[in-house]
């Protein structure tokens, strides 16, 4: 698959990849294992998933983990775009005021964020719920898209606008048709943070909501105070399961676009 | 342009509409009545359940199906933190489960509701034992107007027998060299200063500086021996014999001794903590009648009994722990109490009480206990050196650079 | 001229005035007062809870923290840098495949992730020491240290090392000379991600580390849960907040001296 590559960069990735991966099959094996534990093999079984697939509490959480991560990449990741857009093209003090309240999410550990929201909502008088789990989401997921977008920004030449707008663009034009291309895969690696941080968060998620939304990580935290159940194994190998087939569409339908691209190139 | 800020608009209203239609969730499922049920997670049956021969797939399940209600089943880690997001203006939840000295703080804050016991038939299927140890221990509160119990259970040592050869009786046992490294403690103050002050034959609930100044030195002095202390649950590691003694709850010792065969339960002589989850109906309750009925329907003989057998800590309801010991746990020590003879008095048992401010003082003998020994100020000025050098680097190279 | 681009700021600015700023004012006002958060009606100013932080064994938890959040980050950054520029090396169509397998174990719960090494390096022997921890974070953190420096490396003029190597520079001096200076925006932005989470991060030390030091980020979690205690709690998060922004200061100061016109941060 990764062609061109020297054979000692390709055993680095591969390193890397095990790395990273090696905690993942752990779970996915206990999954499958007799033994309530982890670490101890002791029989295959498909007990678990049958469990996951009775349990309402963990269903319905992973339905709010997902509607909440989804809701909060997408408005976070146009948000901190269009805001890092703004944050370039403004001056250097401006921007330092801007960035270092920007910041302050990413610096403090999350159960400050986590009360110091809580205290907002009960000061303001909003009921906490999923509404207000999800703009928590936002909050601290926007800086990280405006962290990963600003490199890419300020990478860019300065004089692509400019020469945008002589060619008579406007400037919003010249936004959508220049830089945002120019900087998408900032744009992306900020998408995935986002989604990323939303999808990991207990502390923050734990305090801003009520009435019965939770979401995967609350129960799996408060679950692990007594016993972690295989059947969260369970979930995690389905969600994988999930995971690696997306990715192998989307990398069919890339390596077929660029089929497409390339013939068209050769008919020119 | 116009169609980028079409895709903005439609985003947030998309948001907002999703998020408005979710706000109402609380209150409806077509009009049923809807129960905020707090729990400790793990802490209810979520194996299937049969009542008058109608399968169902979990306790809960069978509550709202029965009783044809909606239960938002929230879940709490530690009293505490059930307690900062109880206090928190807007929080209305019908039926909480917190520990014995989280509902004394609860009671005497005036923030519970006391129990209409004609709307609890089931009541009187409760261990008269348990009702008689809450009145004893708590004397000054009417503690048993406020809760109905729903497990409870000791700390103890949980013991690989292969491996820790001499006898298990004594907290003594977690100071002794042979078992160095092999040893799991609470990241807790209360229970590991609990097992220190009980060694020295102090109350576990002592204000008194001098006692716990001596518990701290003996925690001091344990603590290389110390494999961890760990915050959450041992209970994988000790299924999975990877030290050899264990400070746990009973529930926990009956787990794990369910799991691995080679490991035994013992409660020190010089005493212990005696703990009681129970249930409770605060004030900010929006549902008091259908609160009763859930208390009512958790002390059922079929649902006690299921949740017993799926979370393994011991249950008030007497018929059920009678008929649980005879079938499943015979030899089950955790699991049973009355085999170790806590109601006989033969092992002297305490519970927590509120410590209210005090507890800052347990906390600053805990941190004094695990603060890191060395002095840091050495390598703290090393790393500050190495950095301003790499920046004095990084800045020489590029002044080079732009020769280029 | 740039009106219109740099109105997309304010929407912004709204919202972390809103949802970050007044937040952080709430937090302030409870580090200079004191009162108790069930009887939250009652304030009295004092500084008592600064004053209590400048104490020796907070100076040590503070000090423990940083150690270990800066052995995370440059680990993060030997070992993420020549991931992020092998990847920008790879075939441009399976670029974002690669990134996106970097992200994907992220998907999986992190305390189940935390477990499961928990299986993993008990094998090894090596479970509840300062080298478990400094494995959990960097296993955690090092995807916010590739995306960064991955995303500066794609933006460098290809015709740059092309320039350079057509120059007599061998593929060495050129990596030093081009590539590395003009990834710079993205090797310090991968540092402040990793570096800011890493200083405060509790549940990973405390799983792999087996709770035998308490952090900063314990020290605050346990004033705000435990101790209710929320005074001191943000005071000590006001603190850690100054001292971050102060170091970000000077590291934007640096970098303004070895970039190019300021453009290398904000």
């Amino acid at each position: 698959m990764v062609k061109g590559l020297k054979i000692q960069h390709k055993i680095y990735l591969g390193l890397m990849f095990l790395f990273l991966y090696a905690p993942i099959f752990v779970l996915v094996l206990y999954s499958f294992n007799t033994s309530e534990a982890m670490g101890r093999w002791t029989g295959f079984t498909l007990k678990w998933y049958r469990e996951l697939f009775r349990s309402d509490v963990i269903k319905n959480a992973f339905y709010y983990t997902i509607i909440c991560a989804i809701i909060s990449t997408i408005v976070s990741t146009v948000f901190g775009t269009v805001a890092a857009i703004g944050i370039y093209y403004h001056k250097k003090r401006v921007q330092d005021y801007v960035l270092n309240v920007n910041y302050l999410p990413v610096i403090n550990p999350d159960i400050v964020t986590a009360v110091s929201l809580m205290l907002l909502y009960i000061s303001v008088g909003i009921q906490r719920g999923f509404t207000t789990m999800v703009l928590a989401h936002i909050m601290f997921s926007t800086p990280y898209v405006i962290l990963s977008v600003l490199p890419r920004l300020q990478a860019m030449d300065p004089h692509l606008i400019d020469a945008a707008q002589d060619l008579g663009a406007t400037q919003l034009q010249a936004v959508r048709k220049v830089i945002i291309p120019e900087i998408m895969p900032g744009i992306i690696a900020g998408m995935l943070i986002a989604f990323t941080m939303s999808i990991d968060d207990f502390v923050i998620s734990y305090f801003n909501t009520s009435g019965g939304v939770t979401n995967l990580s609350i129960e799996i935290f408060n679950m692990a105070k007594r016993r972690i159940r295989p059947t969260v194994n369970a979930l995690a190998t389905l969600m994988v399961a999930v995971i690696v087939m997306f990715v192998f569409i989307i990398n069919r339908i890339g390596s077929k676009k660029k089929m497409e691209y390339r013939l068209k190139e050769d008919e020119k | 342009m116009k169609r980028f800020f079409l895709v903005i608009f439609t985003v947030v209203a998309v948001f907002f509409i999703t998020a408005c239609s979710n706000k109402n969730q609380g209150g409806n499922d077509s009009g049923k009545q809807v129960l905020n049920v707090f729990n400790w997670g793990e802490y209810i049956g979520f194996d299937p359940v049969t009542i008058n021969g109608v399968t169902y797939d979990n306790v809960i399940d069978a509550f709202e199906k029965i009783y044809n209600v909606k239960v938002n089943y929230e879940t709490f880690d530690s009293n505490e933190a059930m307690y900062t997001k109880l206090i928190a203006g807007d929080a209305r939840y019908d039926v909480i489960i917190p520990s014995d000295y989280m509902i004394e703080r609860l009671i005497k804050q005036d923030r519970l509701n006391k129990i209409d016991f004609s709307l609890i038939p089931n009541y009187s299927l409760i261990s008269q034992d348990i009702v008689n140890k809450l009145d004893e221990e708590y004397p000054d509160i009417e503690m048993n107007d406020y809760v109905v119990p729903y497990f409870y259970g000791t700390v103890g040592i949980v013991y690989d027998k292969t491996k820790v050869t001499k006898t298990v009786d004594s907290w003594s046992i977690l100071w002794d060299e042979d078992y160095k490294k092999k040893i799991f403690m609470y990241d807790s103050q209360r229970d590991s200063l609990m097992v220190a002050l009980k060694l020295l034959g102090y109350s576990m609930n002592t204000h008194d500086l001098d006692e716990l100044q001596q518990a701290k030195e003996k925690l001091i002095e344990q603590k290389p021996l110390v494999y961890a202390y760990v915050g959450d649950s041992v209970d994988q590691q000790m299924i999975d014999g990877e030290a050899y003694l264990a400070v746990v709850y009973s529930g926990d010792a009956a787990y794990i001794m369910y799991n691995n065969p080679n490991m035994s339960f013992a409660i020190p002589k010089e005493g212990t903590n005696f703990w009681i989850d129970s249930m409770v109906i605060p004030k900010t309750s929006q549902n008091v009648e259908l609160a009763h009925k859930f208390i009512n329907f958790m002390i059922s003989p079929e649902i006690a009994r299921a949740n017993t057998e799926y979370v393994m800590y011991t249950t008030p309801v007497e018929q059920v722990f009678n008929e649980v010991i005879e079938e499943d746990w015979a030899n089950n020590y955790a699991y049973n109490p009355t085999i170790i003879d806590v109601f006989g008095g033969n092992i002297q048992t305490e519970v927590f009480r509120d410590p209210g401010d005090f507890i800052k003082e347990y906390d600053k003998i805990w941190s004094e206990v695990l603060s890191p020994e060395r002095n840091y100020i050495v390598p703290i000025v090393i790393g500050g050196v190495v950095i301003i050098g790499l920046v004095a680097y990084l800045v020489l190279k590029k002044r080079k650079n732009r020769v280029y | 001229m740039n009106r219109t681009i740099k109105a997309l700021l304010y929407p912004y600015v709204v919202w972390i005035a809103m949802m970050i700023v007044v937040p952080f004012f709430l937090i302030f006002f409870y580090s200079i007062t004191q009162s108790r958060p069930d009887s939250p009606a009652i304030f009295r100013f004092t500084l008592q809870h600064y004053r209590e932080f400048f104490k020796t064994e907070n100076i040590n938890i503070l000090s423990k923290s940083v150690i270990l959040a800066v052995e995370t980050t440059i680990l993060c950054l030997v070992l993420g840098y020549p991931a992020a520029w092998i990847i920008s090396k790879t075939n441009v169509n399976i670029q974002n495949m690669i990134l996106l397998l970097f992200i994907l174990p992220m998907w999986i719960n992190m305390l189940l992730r935390t477990y499961a090494w928990q299986v993993i390096l008990s094998r090894t022997g090596l479970l509840y020491t300062d080298t478990a921890v400094v494995i959990g974070m960097v296993y955690n953190f090092i995807p916010f240290m590739v995306l960064p420096i991955y995303t500066a490396i794609t933006k460098i003029d290809k015709s740059l090392i092309e320039a350079a190597n057509d120059l007599g520079a061998s593929s060495k001096e050129a990596f030093l000379k081009v590539v590395f200076p003009l990834s710079m925006p993205g090797v310090i932005t991968g540092i402040v991600m990793v570096f800011l989470p890493a200083v405060s991060a509790f549940a990973i030390p405390r799983l792999l580390g087996g709770g035998q030091y308490v952090l900063i980020g314990n020290l605050i979690e346990k004033q705000f849960y435990l101790l209710n205690n929320w005074n001191f709690g943000s005071a000590v998060s006001v603190i850690l907040m100054i001292l971050i922004l102060i170091s970000m200061r000077f590291m934007r100061k640096s970098g303004e001296i070895s970039g190019r016109g300021g453009a290398i941060l904000w």
